[in-house]
């Protein structure tokens, strides 16, 4: 059951994630604009903060009395603390600075005179974005999903603050082994658990490498 | 049809300040050293750059205007661009290269059946880009520039990145495609023998300045240019097949009201082609010599004297007719002759001297 839920939670975290990594990824590997600074810093908080300090600071926006949460609640009905879709937001605020990193990378590795010629052929800037650009860096984008895929599997800290440890809702397979162990004789439960993580992780990371690879081929390198 | 430039852009350590109009169709060269600033033009032509000021207008159609605030994007100039290298998109098949372009334009005036043929390219459509020579990639690249419909063909030294074999292999493909679409071409190279094949029209730069700018037998026959401090300096001119003489295995060629004779042709008669005439192999005379093995003497008149010291030497325009040779000869052969401007001479060429082009011979 917590496998279900964490292959769920992480899978949302990097669909809804991406776009915003990609804007974000453009925005700094492309445009000078005040702030440009602020904007990098934000992106790469996750990484540096405690992620307890990134769920309570979600808590503090998106709990049902925080600003972003109480206009969600009242004009969506949506409510993100302490429910699955919670633990995606987390997962996914998380995962985002490596995400965008990846995707940077790509875009700085692009050919600009690609992008000018398909310019002289008649592409405006999002036709180019959308049919150039965008095949180009797609194994930097597929290979930044996969492994904000794997990373999202293991999230800990900003879950269990921001979407608590609720068992079948937001307690995924690291908050289920945590669980696990704070009960006595846990542990072979928890082995069980940790064992499927691992494997987890490795079949996520081989995705990631043989489909990059598959892609570089694919556009001839 | 005109093309009008007129710009003005400064980098930190360079200056271009330019201002031409040429006429179109046909094909202009911009011709200078690297840094003079060709391919800024190119640049800001395209769209790519916006510059500190500048005009630009294809005929009626206003392409940039800095003092009106005008500035069409890349992709609605109308504009083909081929670059140097020939950036083709990696993750698509030759066949969607040619067709990016064109799925984009609006009209169908060149057709894909006929850049194919023309480019040779019908045996490639299904290749990568990868899987491609130098010199089928840059034919892909012009194919796809000329797909997209442009009214005018720009050229970014399509060649500089080839070796000799594979330009020799693209240059006629070249010369076609000026003879078979009638499309104004652009074309930028620090390259003579490219200029001697394509251009109708020239304009030399010079650090990011206009040196002179005119047609290619008036720029190629004048003595004050850098064109002719070059070894390879000469004058380009066309000319047309009057006659050939199997037995005696010469070709007649008219230089406009001269004639010239050259080793024998192939191509039929009447047809338009290009000689170049070397500076250093033109001989001056006053009087026409006889018992001598060349063949052609010219009679005509000193235009202009220019020196060349390095090579302490001197280049004599020499007017025949309404075309003009330039000889490069010695201060003192000058001074033993007595030339001066108006000074009449025959100008002495020897048939295995002149260089013939025949680019519209390959359209057959």
């Amino acid at each position: 059951m917590a496998v279900r839920l964490t292959l769920l939670v992480a899978a949302r975290a990097v669909l809804f994630g991406l776009p915003p990594a990609l804007l974000a990824a453009y925005a700094l590997a492309r445009w000078r604009f005040p702030g440009r600074g602020l904007l990098n810093a934000v992106v790469n908080l996750p990484l540096v903060l405690p992620p307890v300090v990134v769920g309570w600071l979600l808590l503090l926006m998106f709990g049902v009395r925080g600003p972003l949460g109480a206009w969600l609640f009242s004009h969506f009905g949506i409510r993100l603390a302490f429910t699955s879709a919670g633990a995606s937001l987390a997962c996914g605020v998380m995962i985002f600075p490596q995400m965008v990193r990846a995707v940077r990378q790509g875009l700085e590795s692009v050919d600009r005179g690609l992008e000018d010629a398909a310019r002289t052929l008649g592409a405006t800037r999002l036709d180019c974005f959308l049919n150039i650009t965008l095949p180009l860096i797609a194994p930097g984008v597929l290979v930044a999903a996969l492994a904000g895929y794997v990373a999202a599997l293991g999230e800990f800290g900003a879950v269990i603050t921001f979407a608590a440890n609720i068992p079948g809702q937001t307690q995924t397979l690291p908050l289920a082994i945590f669980t696990a162990l704070q009960v006595p004789g846990g542990e072979a439960q928890a082995g069980r658990l940790a064992g499927v993580s691992i494997l987890l992780a490795l079949a996520g990371l081989g995705a990631a490498e043989w489909a990059g690879r598959g892609l570089q081929r694919w556009l001839g390198r | 049809m005109t093309l009008a430039i007129a710009l003005r852009h400064f980098f930190p350590n360079f200056a271009l300040d330019v201002a031409f109009t040429v006429p179109l169709p046909g094909t202009v060269v911009l011709f200078g050293p690297s840094g003079s600033g060709k391919s800024t033009i190119i640049t800001i032509l395209a769209g790519l750059l916006r510059p500190d000021w500048g005009r630009i207008a294809l005929d009626e159609r206003v392409l940039l205007d800095t003092e009106s605030g005008i500035c069409l994007p890349p992709e609605r100039r109308g504009l083909g661009v081929v670059f140097q290298n020939a950036r083709l998109f990696p993750h698509l098949s030759v066949r969607g290269n040619l067709l990016f372009g064109a799925r984009r334009a609006e009209e169908r005036r060149i057709g894909f059946e006929e850049v194919t043929e023309l480019l040779g390219l019908k045996h490639l459509l299904e290749r990568r880009p990868h899987a491609l020579s130098g010199g089928e990639a840059q034919r892909v690249a012009i194919g796809r520039a000329l797909l997209a419909q442009p009214r005018l063909l720009v050229m970014d030294e399509p060649l500089a990145s080839l070796d000799q074999p594979r330009k020799a292999e693209i240059l006629p493909y070249l010369a076609r495609l000026k003879t078979a679409l009638g499309l104004p071409i652009l074309y930028v190279t620090h390259a003579l023998d490219e200029v001697a094949q394509l251009a109708d029209w020239m304009v030399l730069l010079e650090a990011g300045r206009i040196r002179a700018a005119g047609s290619l037998a008036e720029l190629s026959s004048r003595g004050n240019l850098p064109l002719a401090l070059r070894d390879d300096a000469g004058a380009v001119l066309s000319a047309r097949v009057l006659r050939h003489d199997a037995e005696r295995q010469l070709s007649l060629l008219a230089l406009g009201t001269a004639a010239l004779w050259v080793p024998l042709l192939s191509a039929p008669l009447g047809t338009e082609l290009r000689v170049r005439i070397p500076a250093r192999e033109v001989i001056l005379a006053t009087d026409a010599p006889r018992a001598i093995s060349v063949h052609n003497a010219l009679a005509g008149s000193v235009r202009a004297i220019t020196p060349d010291p390095l090579r302490h030497a001197a280049l004599v325009e020499v007017a025949i007719g309404e075309h003009a040779l330039l000889a490069r000869v010695t201060p003192d052969a000058v001074s033993r002759l007595g030339l001066t401007p108006g000074s009449a001479v025959f100008a002495l060429v020897k048939s295995v001297a002149v260089e013939v082009f025949a680019p519209s011979a390959a359209s057959s």
